[in-house]
């Protein structure tokens, strides 16, 4: 059979990516490890490795598609499906599905009455409910279905098929697989017992388990509600899952919705005005908006900030930097210090190193701290992983490396993702007061304003200083301004406090 | 009815024994004059004497040699090791004699003899005071091997096992002595040697356990049910031999399954129940069967971070939960 190709799982909150840019079209072959495709999700750019040589076979989401994790994006003729389409009926006897599948509908395949007294048709019955159902690729759920179940049955006269389940040759054997990766989606044996007895057409179950699994659960509650009254006829468009068969877990998450391969839509149809043009939204502007604006729906905003008396630290700077760069050959910024000043303010208060749950705020044992980098035409915050473990010179040639990569766009997926608390050093571009928006699913996001020269009093005389604002946004669910202001001016204690005489260590 | 610590329970249902019964004797390491470590046989030797309960010297070979002499001569012995941790030298006498007794003489022996032990961390004993080793015995026909997780269980086990013909070991978590308290009867009862008891109904998740992970399971159980998932929770009880019925029973139900053992995963208590499971649940199951149990390394490590590294948490627990529920 073809190896179909799953969206991967891109990060631990992510729940979906965007397909970017097809790097094979049907037709190219492929070494395994190739990239194939560039990915999009919140807010990086990633390729899929192939899974193995072959052949592009089709692409399932076109570019631009957002699809969730675990659904099909692509398939791949390797030559081990070549061979097994070749001999339909040994691929008919083993257990996998013999044909591409496709979700226009499978090379017809005819079956002899031998075929379908095999002993494998005590499976049937299962699939019996599904065989008729024609795959739609507009209908998200059909396709899985189908390419999980019911592959080389579409094409099985579905007239001659018994509607409910009683245990008829319904053809080849079309056993799901059984979990073994690419396809992701399988039935468990006690799902196709109940589906069975039930006589369940799975078609109209939105799964609820991993990867969009139909779980005991969902066909049981199915099973319920359909006895116990009308149930809605799915339409064809994709429907969300009914709250019914989304179970509690999932639905504290942003659950994914069924619909697989649907283009993102702007809300609000928009024409352009005289003279106005369209920037058309690049893939990365898309996941930029859609975080910006689940954060700010998501979390409650609220800001703190505080001036920061730099002598000490431009002391320090000033002294280490010729050689500091000589050595490592990095510029040194005030950004490692205040990463350093930030990561032991975390430290004292955890709630900052957090995020919220329903089942209540969950404190990070780790700090992996978020470099924000801004890029011409995207927005990176790759994580500096532990980063309490780093000296001062540590955390400038560690982040210098991943800006470095960052900007090259030659990050690794794991080095953008994880990430408890993030840092912006928007002085960097010559801001002076910043309000910036969190990054979920963290607590807060603290910017660095640009260091400038003021005159500031000091013991009642006026005295030329270089001050720096410190910004904090954070999650009012989680912390108050009480705890915000003890963590930001913890920091700007450990800023002013450093020992002029110290070191980077 | 009064509420009793585990160690209590423990207590009390030798000493009514032994007030019942005169065949009952102890033997083992500290158990008179000291009343034992952790303070189960405490004034025990003031009630019954120093013939009945008897300081040992420190040779566990001796203590379990001794004890099944005794028992075959028409005594009742308890034969108390310190550690788990130290049974090690006795292994000949409970499996290559005590075990093997009824089968080789034909049914006309047999050694009714109680092997008590506590077992298990989480109390910085580090490598010589904190391991599971239930499942090498677990895996010996001729033996049973119980583990009570509440002082109900506690005292209604070990009269249980004292009026049982054949050699049964009776592991108590040490974690359990003082930590966990419930209702115990006054009086006379017995509990099942070779039954599991339903510790919380539930239908998503079966959860299978034992001694303290019971209590583990089910603090990470009631996180779960404040999200809406039910999850039903078997005290395993006897892990020789397993109470197939129940374990079917919740297996099917549920569909999911999640084992929790403090001992690490090869080759024990959890692979057994899986396995049980796999042969007898495969058309009900509606995830993979999982277990969670220890890392595999040779013990548990003093060092109080790597100590909590090694062991079955609520947290732990509970993420495995969740990765089921959302199977």
């Amino acid at each position: 059979m073809p190896l179909t190709v799953t969206m991967p799982q891109l990060g631990e909150s992510v729940t979906e990516g965007t397909i970017a840019r097809w790097l094979k079209q049907p037709g190219d072959a492929i070494a395994k490890y190739e990239s194939i495709a560039e990915v999009i999700t919140d807010k990086v750019n990633a390729e899929i490795p192939a899974p193995a040589d072959g052949v592009m076979s089709e692409l399932i989401a076109p570019e631009g598609a957002v699809v969730p994790v675990g659904q099909p994006i692509c398939s791949i003729e390797t030559a081990d499906s070549a061979s097994a389409a070749a001999e339909p009926s040994a691929a008919a006897a083993s257990s996998v599905p013999a044909q591409a599948a496709p979700p226009a509908p499978a090379t017809p395949q005819t079956m002899s009455p031998t075929q379908a007294v095999q002993p494998a048709q005590t499976h049937s019955a299962s699939e019996a409910g599904t065989a008729q159902l024609g795959p739609a690729p507009s209908e998200p759920l059909a396709a899985e279905v189908v390419g999980a179940v019911a592959e080389t049955q579409t094409d099985t006269q579905p007239e001659t098929q018994p509607q409910p389940p009683s245990p008829a040759p319904t053809g080849s054997s079309a056993e799901p697989s059984g979990g073994n990766g690419a396809a992701g989606y399988h039935l468990t044996p006690a799902v196709r017992m109940l589906v069975r007895e039930h006589g369940v057409d799975l078609r109209e179950i939105s799964g609820s388990g991993l990867g969009g699994r139909v779980t005991k659960k969902d066909v049981l509650e199915y099973v319920q509600q359909r006895d116990a009254g009308p149930v809605a006829r799915p339409s064809s468009a994709p429907a969300p899952a009914t709250p019914s068969v989304v179970s509690t877990a999932q639905a504290a998450q942003p659950a994914p919705s069924p619909t697989s391969v649907q283009p993102q839509q702007s809300p609000v149809p928009f024409t352009a005005g005289e003279g106005d043009t369209i920037v058309p939204l690049t893939p990365v502007r898309k996941a930029i908006a859609e975080h910006m604006v689940r954060s700010r729906q998501t979390s409650p905003h609220a800001y703190v900030m505080v001036e920061v008396d730099m002598s000490a630290v431009s002391t320090i700077r000033d002294r280490e930097r010729a050689a500091f760069e000589q050595r490592h050959g990095v510029k040194l910024t005030f950004l490692p210090f205040v990463a350093r000043a930030v990561i032991e303010a975390l430290q004292r208060h955890p709630t900052l190193n957090a995020s919220w749950s329903d089942a209540g705020v969950v404190v990070k044992r780790n700090i992996n701290l978020g470099i924000a980098v801004a890029l011409e035409d995207n927005l990176i915050v790759p994580v500096v992983r532990d980063a309490d473990r780093l000296s001062i010179a540590g955390l400038a040639t560690t982040m210098a490396d991943l800006g470095a990569r960052a900007r090259s766009n030659h990050l690794k997926l794991d080095e953008i993702q994880g990430g408890t608390f993030t840092l912006n050093n928007t002085g960097a571009l010559g801001a002076v007061m910043t309000q910036a928006i969190i990054n979920q699913p963290q607590a807060a996001i603290m910017t660095m304003d640009l260091v400038v020269k003021r005159p500031v009093v000091v013991s009642d005389a006026i005295a030329i200083r270089p001050v720096m604002n410190l910004g904090l946004s954070f999650d009012h669910r989680i912390n108050d301004g009480l705890q915000a202001t003890r963590f930001v001016t913890a920091v700007q204690k450990l800023l002013e406090g450093m020992d002029p005489s110290g070191t980077l260590v | 009815m009064a509420e009793k610590t585990y160690i209590e329970a423990i207590r009390d249902g030798i000493r009514e024994e032994m007030r019942r019964d005169e065949r009952v004797m102890i033997i083992g390491e500290d158990v008179g004059a000291k009343g034992g470590v952790f303070g189960v046989t405490e004034r025990l030797q003031q009630e019954f004497g120093e013939w009945r309960v008897l300081d040992s010297p420190l040779a566990e070979s001796l203590i379990v040699g001794v004890a099944i002499g005794a028992a075959m001569n028409g005594m009742r012995p308890i034969a108390e090791i310190q550690f788990q941790d130290f049974i090690l030298p006795a292994v000949d006498q409970i499996i290559g004699e005590a075990a093997k007794m009824r089968y080789r003489s034909n049914g006309d022996w047999g050694v009714p003899m109680v092997v008590r032990s506590p077992f298990g961390g989480g109390v910085h004993g580090a490598l010589y005071h904190s391991q599971s080793i239930e499942a090498i015995f677990a895996h010996i026909p001729g033996l049973r091997v119980v583990v009570p997780s509440t002082p109900y269980d506690a005292k209604g086990m070990i009269i249980a096992a004292l009026r049982d013909p054949d050699p049964v070991l009776y592991f108590e978590h040490k974690r359990c002595y003082r930590a966990i308290k419930g209702d115990v009867p006054d009086g006379e009862y017995t509990v099942p040697l070779d039954r599991a008891r339903t510790v919380r109904e539930g239908s998503d998740i079966a959860v299978f356990s034992y001694g303290m992970m019971v209590h583990t399971s089910l603090e990470a159980v009631d996180r779960l049910a404040a999200d809406g998932f039910s999850c039903e929770v078997t005290d395993l009880r006897s892990l020789r031999p397993f109470d197939r019925e129940a374990i079917v029973a919740s297996a099917r139900k549920c569909g999911k399954v999640l084992i929790v053992q403090e001992a690490n995963l090869a080759v024990s208590v959890a692979s057994e129940v899986a396995a049980i499971i796999a042969e007898e649940c495969f058309a009900d199951l509606d995830a993979p069967v999982m277990r969670l149990g220890g890392p595999e390394i040779p013990a548990m490590p003093f060092s109080p971070p790597l100590e909590q590294f090694y062991l079955v948490t609520p947290n732990k627990v509970e993420a495995k939960l969740r990765e089921l529920a959302a199977y």
